[in-house]
């Protein structure tokens, strides 16, 4: 038993990158990848953010949206199907447990609420969260895959920023062709980190 | 048509394009241009989303108390982006299905978000259409010009019609494998976006 989440955590973490392989999340990967130390405090916060929500989300779908979901309340609902609405279901549960995650560590663990910074509001907005969530329902992850699942996601991506912000802190002493500086070579450094997580794909678990 | 109103239709195209230049947008670009049909799937489907959110946002932006704003505009998006997905579900299921999570996405898409908070917050819902609509066609320019080169090259095929005949059926066509893989659309938005600024200086970050 342990040895699936140990896989299942392997595999969003490396194989199934939410960066490289999905490209999910990208507009803050390649915004808040300047410098080393804010893509590090970006990744904890997209990890917390994504072992929070995942779980919770799955609670949301399978006890008040899915196809008979609501039998809980009265075997009268059974043919209710409320899926369609999971967007904004999920947007909403999202939007409002960073807002608690914000407070908390606000009123508890000042100082990482203070390196959080502005990041943390922000990943509302982050489609690598959304997008979790929304492959939790596609794969059918029950409560403690979902977890587990959420948590390699945010891993993976925490993993891919940082070294991503690594080099291009060093790519700032290259002489990179002036229509390629910025954004381009950016992307072509994101192909190149992608072809080598791509190693990954071979390996059985 | 006024310079304004042409300025706001014309200039996402290529000069201020959402994904080349302001950075707008990037996941959906990428995950669902493997195929040329995929890729006009979703530009569709994000013009007929963002030009509505913005043409919405501007009919009520008088009336959005400023600290609440983020929440309405999402909700105007997700609400959007729902109808939208039950529309592609009901007369393009295959489609859909291929598309997955990626629809979905569309709601935290910032080019939408973005547009809505930077354009439509502040104009007329005419020119907050226009906006929309030229954004959502330099959107569309980048995924179908990505979704072109990926199938062509990756499989040999558009529109899933083989056009190079493949080896292994006779043909001369050996397929580049590596174009259908995730790779190849960092580095196609990365060629693209040096031939963009070799031909525009004036875009060139220093």
């Amino acid at each position: 038993m342990l040895e699936h989440y140990l896989s299942l955590a392997v595999k969003s973490i490396f194989i199934e990158n939410m960066a490289l392989a999905y490209f999910l999340g990208m507009c803050s990967f390649l915004a808040v990848s300047k410098k080393v130390e804010t893509a590090v405090g970006l990744g904890a916060a997209v990890t917390f953010v994504l072992t929070v929500t995942t779980p919770l989300n799955q609670l949301v779908f399978n006890y008040l949206l899915s196809e008979g979901a609501l039998t809980w309340i009265s075997p009268a609902f059974a043919s209710i199907d409320l899926g369609f609405v999971r967007f904004l279901a999920f947007i909403g549960s999202i939007a409002a447990s960073v807002q608690v995650v914000e407070m908390t560590l606000d009123r508890y663990v000042p100082k990482l609420y203070a390196a959080l910074g502005v990041f943390l509001p922000l990943i509302a907005v982050n489609c690598a969260i959304l997008g979790a969530s929304l492959f939790m329902v596609e794969r059918d992850y029950t409560l403690p895959e979902s977890a587990v699942f959420g948590f390699g996601a945010g891993a993976g991506f925490w993993l891919a920023i940082v070294a991503l912000a690594a080099i291009r802190e060093k790519i700032v002493y290259s002489d990179v062709p002036p229509p390629l500086r910025g954004l381009g070579i950016t992307f072509l450094i994101t192909g190149l980190m992608a072809i080598c997580f791509m190693a990954f794909a071979g390996i059985q678990l | 048509m006024k310079l304004k109103q042409k300025k706001a239709l014309l200039d996402p195209l290529l000069k201020d394009n959402p994904i080349a230049m302001q950075v707008l947008g990037i996941c959906s670009a990428l995950a669902v241009t493997t195929k040329l049909e995929t890729s006009v799937v979703m530009s569709l489907a994000v013009i007929a989303v963002l030009t509505l959110s913005n043409v919405s946002v501007s009919l009520i932006r008088n009336l959005i108390p400023p600290s609440i704003r983020i929440i309405i505009q999402l909700t105007i998006i997700a609400s959007l982006v729902i109808v939208t997905d039950q529309v592609l579900q009901a007369f393009v299921y295959d489609i859909s299905k291929q598309l997955s999570v990626f629809v979905g996405l569309i709601i935290t898409n910032c080019i939408i978000m973005g547009r809505a908070e930077a354009f439509a917050m502040q104009n007329p819902p005419y020119e907050s259409f226009l906006d929309g609509l030229g954004n959502g066609l330099g959107y569309s320019l980048i995924l179908i010009v990505v979704g072109f080169v990926r199938e062509l090259v990756g499989a040999g095929k558009l529109f899933g019609i083989q056009v190079l005949p493949l080896v292994t059926e006779g043909g001369w066509y050996y397929p580049n494998g590596l174009f259908v893989l995730s790779p190849a659309a960092f580095f196609l938005i990365g060629f693209f976006i040096w031939l963009l600024r070799f031909y525009k200086p004036e875009l060139q970050e220093d």
